[in-house]
């Protein structure tokens, strides 16, 4: 019965959506709006990546948003998983091997350095804070996976998760000082192209991409401590 | 036959949103519903993403000086679908940790045992 009537609704649905989507061209379309982007994009902000500059500059206090969003999530399961839990401290793991731990070891800071460089490079190849901060967590997954007597510090990533947060607001401010707008892109612009240009584009994207590597890498510490 | 290959990002992109929305509307168990959520969430980025697309476009990343602006896609959608991955992880972990919670309090993750039961 119940399937039955999910799959009324949802053929409902999708009659509805077709009906709608047939008028729209596949492969065609380009609003004026990215349009805009991509033709005054590069001049305005000085990034080569116009995703960026849209992420950054143009929709930078959508951004803000968003990074609020996570962070809100990311306090969620924190407090979620933390109600009427003991802390237990000295767990007895049986070690890995040998080979698993010299090569999570091993592993480790190269794959920090790649989520580095993807953020850093955020305004001029493809990648940005937000693809750098989910490598960077990553790195700290495979610490988890493979040594598993090693412990991130909980206010650690607290830590670097508001300074990161507090840089771009900070930021933010400062642009409102300077011009009268929010997020203004108020450092010279540089040549584009080069890594030192675009403005407040990198600072912010680093703050971003720390922010967002702290986040996900606390959320995986808590979900961890709640498999023990 | 040309249809199909005009919309097939259209196709795919529905297709995933209705497995998922099927999966939400039909399944009872709430690890189950999660994975539902999860590839609804897949279904709409991708169909985002396809918007903005154009045929035989690239990224509009001025990387190279040969790259021409005419062919690059429209980057809002790409914006867009960026920062939703990332919140879709955190909201998806925030989801399972829930889900985590409710299975300590009642023992079950059937939602209709669930709703049997008195708080």
């Amino acid at each position: 019965m119940r399937k039955i009537i999910g799959l009324i609704l949802l053929i409902i649905i999708a009659v509805g959506l077709g009906l709608a989507l047939v008028r729209i061209p596949f492969g065609t379309s380009k609003s004026r709006l990215g349009e805009y982007y991509i033709r005054e994009g590069r001049k305005e902000t000085g990034a080569t990546n116009i995703v960026t500059s849209v992420v950054v500059n143009y929709r930078g206090f959508d951004t803000l948003g968003e990074v609020t969003i996570l962070f809100t999530a990311a306090l969620g399961v924190g407090a979620v998983l933390s109600i009427g839990r003991k802390r237990k401290n000295n767990i007895k793991h049986q070690p890995a091997s040998l080979i698993l731990r010299t090569g999570c070891r091993f592993l480790f800071p190269l794959i920090l350095l790649v989520g580095a460089y993807i953020f850093i490079h955020g305004h001029l190849t493809p990648g940005g804070g937000f693809q750098g901060g989910a490598v960077v967590a990553s790195a700290f997954l495979l610490i988890y996976l493979g040594c598993r007597e090693i412990r991130i510090s909980e206010k650690g990533t607290k830590a670097v998760e508001s300074l990161a947060g507090l840089v771009f607001v900070a930021v933010g401010l400062v642009g409102l000082a300077v011009s009268g707008y929010f997020l203004f892109n108020f450092l010279p612009k540089g040549i584009s192209g080069r890594l030192f240009s675009a403005g407040v584009i990198p600072v912010i994207y680093i703050a971003i991409g720390f922010k967002v590597g702290s986040e996900l890498a606390g959320i995986i510490d808590a979900l961890v401590e709640e498999t023990e | 036959m040309s249809f199909l290959h005009n919309y097939i990002y259209y196709f795919g992109a529905f297709g995933l949103i209705f497995i998922g929305l099927y999966i939400i509307l039909v399944k009872r168990n709430l690890i189950k519903i999660i994975i539902g959520l999860s590839i609804l969430e897949t279904g709409v980025n991708l169909f985002l993403v396809s918007i903005g697309y154009i045929s035989s476009g690239t990224a509009p990343i001025f990387s190279r000086p040969e790259v021409e602006a005419a062919r690059m896609v429209d980057p809002v959608p790409q914006a867009l679908v960026l920062t939703a991955i990332v919140i879709g992880v955190a909201v998806l972990a925030l989801a399972l940790s829930l889900t985590i919670r409710v299975y300590r309090h009642f023992g079950t993750l059937n939602l209709r045992k669930i709703k049997e039961q008195r708080w």
